[in-house]
């Protein structure tokens, strides 16, 4: 870790300390509107760190990573509801469970050299018919919802993941930075050389030795656990769960923007992406709600149209030319 | 050191190695000369665990590696340079390197092998953040190269280094390998420059249409009528 440290640029390494520092501080000005739009950017560039894990190092596109934010999500709010675990334990429970659904399409996928378009769909199909499982599946409310208790003793314990806004906000911001530090270690890691490997040429790095199947079944593992992460988190923020919503490929879209248009395959693209793509979006929302349009679509639209601005001026995202614009250059190697 | 009997490989019906044997003396540069489409490439990748023989041994060492994946094969030291270099342009030369020494025989003693490298190709320290794909076509191949030492190999499967290079690199390049051969490494060489693959060969085989159909020291080989013929154009 000190190494990495070493190897970041000095102007690099003050806008993460003063990025940090402002999120840090965020709440001493921020209302409880904006506290709400950062969880949100949050949480989008901690699940965009997950999804660019699988994507932009490994080369693995998954469209279906609804599927192990749902799992995460319904695993620790079962555990609560029907066992009274709370979520800092049920999320060691949620982890495994969203993991092995990830290892199951990883060998479906790789054993049987389902590749790229066809393993995208591969992606979908599965969290969509785990959402038809879950819409039927009495246990966690089938269709009708599955909710857990609002107000009340639990909505202020800590220890049970209910409190205000604030107590979101810094999990969410943890998450993140966590998140980040941990794909920045593994860049730099022998992993993250064979995922890069694979990804730039998958027989070329056969030719070499490596092991393909397994440096992709590794990235799959590690980038579904995150995502289950924030499923947990998903579940007690909004305190609802509908398969229809969760396993949505809606919410699998979603949390792709985010790297895609800060740069996929960066350790940073995640994050700028998620604090461009959230607030805009949001301010479009609270923008055509003032007006007194309620057109439910827009947000799509606004996603859509801003990966079509991004995919024709910054193919490679935002982040790398935000960097070189900034003078940030890996002094790695 | 390498001993292939009896090699059998198919791809779906497509007979691509019809008993294919050869030996490689440690030590020694092995070379496979034939037209396109022989079975050069898959002769190479077969030994080097990328495709499964349906039958026959082969034998590194005294141990049968047949059928076991790329990756164990090549951690037992077999090393292979692919058909078009393969570097990955994206990544750094450093990076390509690293890359390179994945394998477990080679994780400890990487930072030593850089050093080899770099000492055998001063251009690649130059460049050694720059990313591959600037670099030019020759300096590819010495990536390429330089990766596959990054793996500690004991014997190196070059297929076609000097194809796509100008004349003076290709010379370069060929050099090299003598270097390398001198060192110890034991080489086998597939080479469209077929005059000078034989000439550097202490053995050699001629591979046509999945067959080996003949067989020699490099010079032997050199002198026969039908290799003239086919390959030198003489």
């Amino acid at each position: 870790m000190s190494a990495l440290w070493a190897d970041t640029p000095l102007r690099g390494r003050v806008l993460a300390a003063v990025l940090l520092a402002a999120f840090l501080a965020a709440p001493l000005i921020a209302d409880r509107y904006l506290i709400s739009v950062l969880i949100l950017v949050l949480y989008f560039a901690y699940v965009g760190q997950a999804w660019n894990l699988l994507m932009g190092f490994a080369g693995q596109l998954s469209l279906g990573h609804a599927l192990y934010l749902g799992i995460g999500a319904y695993v620790a709010a079962a555990l609560w509801i029907h066992f009274g675990v709370g979520p800092w334990l049920g999320v060691f429970a949620a982890i495994p469970i969203a993991a092995l659904g990830g290892a199951f399409i990883g060998w479906l996928g790789w054993r049987f050299s389902i590749e790229g378009v066809y393993f995208a769909l591969l992606t979908i199909a599965f969290a969509e018919f785990t959402r038809i499982g879950f819409d039927h599946w009495d246990f966690t409310g089938a269709s009708a919802g599955f909710f857990l208790p609002i107000g009340g003793e639990a909505a202020a314990q800590w220890w049970n993941l209910g409190g205000g806004p604030l107590l979101f906000y810094y999990v969410a911001l943890a998450l993140a930075t966590g998140a980040t530090g941990l794909i920045a270690g593994l860049r730099r890691s022998a992993l993250g050389y064979r995922w890069l490997a694979v990804r730039e040429d998958a027989e070329a790095a056969r030719a070499l030795g490596i092991n393909i199947f397994r440096a992709r079944m590794a990235a799959m593992l590690i980038s579904s656990s995150m995502t289950a992460v924030a499923g947990v988190f998903y579940a007690f923020y909004y305190r609802n769960l509908f398969p229809a919503q969760v396993f949505d490929i809606g919410r699998s879209i979603e949390l792709i923007l985010a790297p895609i248009i800060g740069g996929l395959g960066t350790v940073f693209g995640p994050i700028v992406g998620a604090l461009i793509l959230t607030p805009l979006g949001e301010a479009l929302i609270a923008a055509t709600q003032r007006l007194g349009l309620d057109a439910p679509g827009t947000k799509a639209v606004f996603y859509g149209l801003a990966l079509m601005v991004i995919i024709w001026l910054r193919p490679n995202g935002v982040w790398p030319w935000l960097a070189g614009v900034l003078g940030i250059r890996s002094k790695g190697p | 050191m390498l001993l292939v009997e009896e090699l059998d490989l198919f791809y779906g019906d497509a007979q691509a190695l019809d008993r294919v044997s050869l030996s490689v003396d440690p030590g020694s540069i092995v070379a496979i000369v034939g037209a396109n489409g022989a079975g050069k490439t898959s002769l190479i990748q077969t030994i080097a665990g990328m495709h499964r023989p349906a039958r026959g041994s082969i034998r590194f060492r005294g141990t049968e590696i047949g059928g076991l994946p790329s990756h164990r094969v090549c951690n037992f030291g077999i090393g292979q340079v692919a058909e078009g270099r393969q570097i990955f342009p994206t990544l750094s030369v450093n990076e390509n390197l690293e890359v390179g020494a994945m394998l477990p025989r080679a994780r400890g003693q990487r930072a030593q092998n850089r050093e080899r490298v770099f000492a055998l190709f001063p251009r690649l320290a130059e460049r050694s953040r720059q990313s591959a794909g600037t670099l030019s076509g020759g300096e590819q191949q010495m990536l390429a190269i330089g990766r596959c030492l990054m793996g500690a190999p004991e014997l190196v499967m070059f297929d076609e280094p000097s194809l796509g290079l100008a004349p003076n690199v290709v010379h370069d390049v060929l050099k090299t390998i003598r270097e390398l051969n001198i060192d110890g490494l034991t080489c086998v060489l597939v080479e469209q420059n077929v005059a000078v693959s034989l000439k550097l060969a202490s053995r050699a085989y001629v591979l046509e249409t999945g067959r080996i159909t003949l067989s020699g020291s490099g010079s032997a080989l050199l002198a026969d009528d039908r290799v003239r013929q086919s390959y030198l154009g003489l």
